[in-house]
């Protein structure tokens, strides 16, 4: 197990490094000239200059990159110019906000999307079925946005059961309490979409493996049909699920973005899309290789998950 | 034109498609609709309701005719989605059908190309691309559509893949053909239907990303309005005003959702699994809806079936599997029950305990007597408690019949907690136990093995042992030694022979080998076409079969020592039991069969210890009284 772990850590070198080169080559797309960006079109050209050598823009790309990969080994993912700080602090502050409204709306999507989905097949063709399978339907179709305005709208201004907005009350205590007061509705209206894929997912592979001759064994030994269902049929499923909660971990992560306008979530998703409105590319940069080296690391951990599931997997 | 009247029948699908092509209608109307400019700012009418005078749906913060915009901006998000999907389509087509067309070099570097981009949180990726280009409408459609190409291109791969190494393709590369022709005339005709199907299913999510990036800000730019960007500039004045919200949110609702629905009555419409019905689940125990009467029990028997009738219900067809079987066995006493595949013999012995998957099997008559107990309507409680405790199965292959993700020990410890109130600890000891009664060496190192970790042989005995496990009085052994060499099936065969002498089961042994039948067997049932048409003492119906089927099935048999016998083959097939033809079943296969064999049902006589249903008997039999 120790050295499929390594094995799967020193596989992800190439993945990381692809992913450096590949938000390199695209901020390399920028068209005109950076240093114009920043200082607006009515700089001088001895400033664009002057900033194009502070910046190391005056260097060819390759060696832009190298500079830019080193500095982020140690540490270094440059400053923010319009935050003045570096990015790196920044994205860290942020993304503890993102890591706890996407990590809670991934437990939420999992537990209930599997839950749905082996019920819906249970009682395939049933009254639970139908209704399941209407409201993922519904689910899957309505934008996280959009729903997330509607619950503000029905369950912060007319039935003022959870505050409209914000991780924090701007005065008063911090606890888990006021915590899960402010994370309820956004990571609900995060979950949602998730949540359907992954039921509509767990219904087919639950099917598929209801058909199997060793759920026939199970019945046929005498298991009661609830541990038939949970513990047989679901165990095997979940071979087939796994990856798809992995595919899922990324959809949170990344759609914060939206939940996170809506609700005024102090996270990452916000922080680049004003990065990317001020045109502060190194924030940006720093902020997505952050993010996806996460999720990188979190598709290990799935990995893992899925070789001490099934031992069929050579580790 | 069956695809279209399956899509037709679903009819959440067809729902999805009217409003679909009603949304797409408007889209294409607006311009020549009585409209308000959608970009006419009239401050004085901001806010106006829904249902205002001029103004059906109400203005928007800058007094703008809501209607108006909605329906251009639903022109806007229709053209931005269906642009973004079929960019998506094309490019990813390409580089998929590259890749799976030359394969090798070419094709690893471009997959791991996609990979790469694949570890990309989706909605990241798209974020960086307009970071770059700047936001507008345009880059949003580009980087939406650049997010998406992989997931066409490892897509279209696969299938090219498949193609590339058909024959067509390599006829046409010797005839000289280039590779681009190769690609155009050979190759891209058959991968258009899966990119088309591929565009159905993900214009959806095209629309609702584009919406995404607009309604941050980094898609289209005011004045021009998708439904995105009316949802985010009304997202200041949504508790004032939440109309102004709801009528854009509410279209992209419709809209996805239309999509969603037609994508899946696409999917649904293409997958021959749900069309056979392949994707049903079984119950958890079999249907009846017995019809006629419950007959008796008869005699001493510990497991008595009367009249047994099992049909599968195939949409308006019904395949009558099992037609009226009775078969009785004692205690320690071994019943062979033997056929070709197809011949209900399995479906029978499921239908004991209520085994038979359900839909599309139904007990429709006869009972299942244990102890005198009528199983056929029992309640499926009370069927689950004798299930494994009183009457047990092995089944064919093991590696399908264990769970594939469960130690062989705990399978075990499960098969006797289910029904005995023990430890963990007591089960694990019985267990053990278990193993070393089938004779597997190493016993306690087997039970912490995966059943992919052992051999053949050694899966069946744990097969053996699970059923062994609450020492039933009765086992249905189903072909269990049909997946395994002639020297372990000798084993297997010796070992359940022991087990019945010293523990006084009843064995029901089924197989198409008479060879199996002659070594474990007292007596022989032969079935075909769902009906026993031949019963009695082994030894004598080897000896003397009666029935022509019993005599060319025991002809298929292989004899060593016994020289240059010919082994004769039976013609034909049996036939689908779903289309019986009067009389016997058997003869269009039998060369002895007459007129009066094709006339009317032939019953299964008595002769001493033997019945026969047949008109033409091999040897001559003496009536019983």
């Amino acid at each position: 197990m120790g050295s499929y772990i390594l094995k799967r850590l020193v596989s992800a070198i190439p993945v990381l490094l692809g992913i450096t080169v590949i938000v390199f080559a695209i901020m390399a797309l920028i068209p005109g000239d950076p240093a114009t960006a920043i200082l607006g079109s009515y700089a001088t050209p001895e400033n664009v200059e002057k900033l194009n050598r502070d910046l190391g823009l005056d260097k060819p790309a390759v060696q832009r990159y190298f500079i830019w990969l080193f500095n982020m080994m140690q540490g270094d993912f440059g400053r923010s110019f319009s935050l003045n700080r570096p990015v790196l602090d920044e994205v860290l502050d942020r993304f503890g906000a993102t890591l706890v409204l996407a990590g809670t709306s991934f437990v939420l999507c999992s537990l209930i999307g599997v839950a749905a989905g082996v019920v819906s097949a249970a009682r395939q063709y049933g009254f639970a079925d139908k209704a399941i399978t209407f409201v993922v339907l519904l689910g899957i179709s309505i934008p996280s946005f959009f729903l997330g305005m509607m619950m503000i709208l029905i369950f912060a201004v007319q039935l003022r059961w959870f505050p409209a907005s914000g991780m924090w009350p701007i005065y008063g205590d911090r606890n888990l309490l006021v915590l899960l007061d402010h994370l309820l509705m956004p990571a609900l209206a995060l979950a949602v979409v998730a949540t359907g894929v992954v039921a509509r997912l767990s219904r087919s592979a639950m099917l598929e493996v209801l058909r199997q001759d060793y759920i026939r064994t199970a019945r046929a030994k005498g298991v009661p049909e609830r541990g038939v269902i949970w513990r047989h049929a679901l165990r095997a499923a979940m071979v087939s699920i796994i990856p798809v909660l992995g595919i899922q971990a990324g959809f949170v992560l990344s759609g914060a973005v939206y939940i996170e306008m809506v609700f005024q979530w102090p996270g990452v998703g916000r922080m680049l899309v004003d990065a990317i409105l001020k045109r502060d590319i190194l924030l940006v940069q720093g902020g997505v290789v952050f993010v996806a080296a996460c999720y990188v690391g979190f598709n290990i951990v799935v990995d893992v998950a899925q070789s001490l599931l099934d031992p069929r997997i050579k580790t | 034109m069956s695809f279209l009247s399956l899509l037709a029948r679903n009819r959440l699908a067809l729902a999805g498609l009217i409003v679909m092509a009603l949304v797409v209608l408007l889209a294409l109307v607006t311009p020549i609709l009585p409209l308000a400019d959608p970009d006419v700012t009239n401050t004085g009418n901001r806010f106006l309701k829904p249902f205002s005078e001029g103004a059906l749906l109400g203005t928007d913060h800058l007094g703008r005719d809501l209607l108006s915009r909605l329906l251009w901006g639903t022109r806007l998000s229709l053209a931005v989605g269906f642009a973004a999907a079929v960019i998506a389509a094309v490019l990813g087509a390409a580089v998929g059908i590259i890749a799976g067309y030359y394969g090798g070099r070419v094709d690893n570097l471009i997959m791991r190309g996609v990979d790469m981009l694949m570890a990309f949180p989706y909605i990241l990726l798209a974020l960086a691309i307009v970071a770059a280009l700047g936001p507008g409408l345009l880059n949003a459609l580009i980087a939406v559509a650049a997010v998406n190409i992989p997931f066409f291109a490892r897509n279209i791969r696969g299938i090219t893949v498949g193609i590339a190494h058909k024959e067509f393709v390599d006829a046409a590369k010797l005839a000289g053909m280039g590779d681009a022709r190769i690609i155009v005339s050979e190759v891209l005709p058959n991968v258009v239907p899966v990119i088309v199907i591929a565009m159905s299913t993900t214009v959806g999510w095209m629309i609702l990303e584009t919406a995404g990036l607009s309604f941050l800000g980094l898609g289209s730019q005011p004045p021009q309005a998708d439904l995105g960007s009316m949802l985010g500039e009304a997202r200041s004045a949504l508790i004032t005003n939440p109309h102004t919200s709801v009528v854009p949110g509410v279209m992209i609702l419709i809209i996805v959702m239309a999509i969603n629905l037609l994508g899946d009555g696409v999917r649904d419409a293409l997958d021959p699994r749900l069309r056979s019905g392949a994707l049903t689940r079984p119950m958890a125990a079999t249907m009846v809806q017995r019809k006629g009467p419950v007959p008796d029990p008869q005699g001493d028997n510990v497991l008595d079936l009367r009249g047994l009738e099992t049909q599968f219900h195939v949409k308006d067809r019904i395949y009558r599997a099992v037609g009226g079987v009775s078969w009785g066995v004692k205690p320690g006493e071994c019943l062979g029950i033997i056929g070709e595949s197809g011949s209900g013999k399995s479906v029978t012995a499921l239908s004991v305990m209520g085994l038979v998957a359900s839909p599309p099997g139904v007990i429709t008559g006869g009972a299942v007597f244990y102890k005198g107990e009528d199983l056929v309507g029992a309640p499926y409680e009370r069927l689950r408690s004798l299930r494994g405790r009183e009457v047990a199965y092995i089944f064919q292959d093991p590696l399908a019949t264990l769970h594939p993700l469960y130690k062989v020990g705990d399978q075990l410890v499960e098969a006797i907690r289910v029904h005995h109130h023990v430890s963990d600890k007591e089960a694990r000891a019985k267990a053990l136990g278990l193993l070393k009664d089938v004779r597997i060496p190493n016993a306690e190192s087997r039970l912490e093995n995966y059943p992919h970790e052992m051999s053949g042989g050694m899966r069946q005995r744990v097969g053996i042992a699970m059923a062994l496990a609450n020492d039933p009085e009765v086992i249905i052994a189903d072909e269990p030694t049909t997946a395994l060499d002639v020297t372990v099936q000798a084993q297997i065969l010796s070992l359940l022979d022991t087990l019945r002498r010293e523990k006084g089961l009843a064995i029901v042994f089924i197989t198409h080998d008479f060879g199996v039948v002659a070594q474990l067997c007292d007596r022989v049932a032969v079935m075909y076409a769902g009906r026993i048409v031949e019963e009695g003492p082994t030894q004598i119906v080897l000896d003397a079969p009666a029935h022509p089927y019993t005599r060319r099935l025991i002809a298929c048999v292989p004899e060593l020592g016994e020289g240059k016998r010919a082994l004769h083959a039976i013609p034909g097939l049996p036939p689908a039991v779903n289309d019986l033809p009067p009389g016997c079943a058997f003869a269009p296969r039998c060369d002895k069969a007459t007129e009066a064999c094709r006339q009317g049902e032939i019953a299964l006589d008595a002769f001493g210890a033997r019945k026969l249903r047949c008109l033409f008997p091999e040897t001559e039999l003496e009536a019983a009284q």
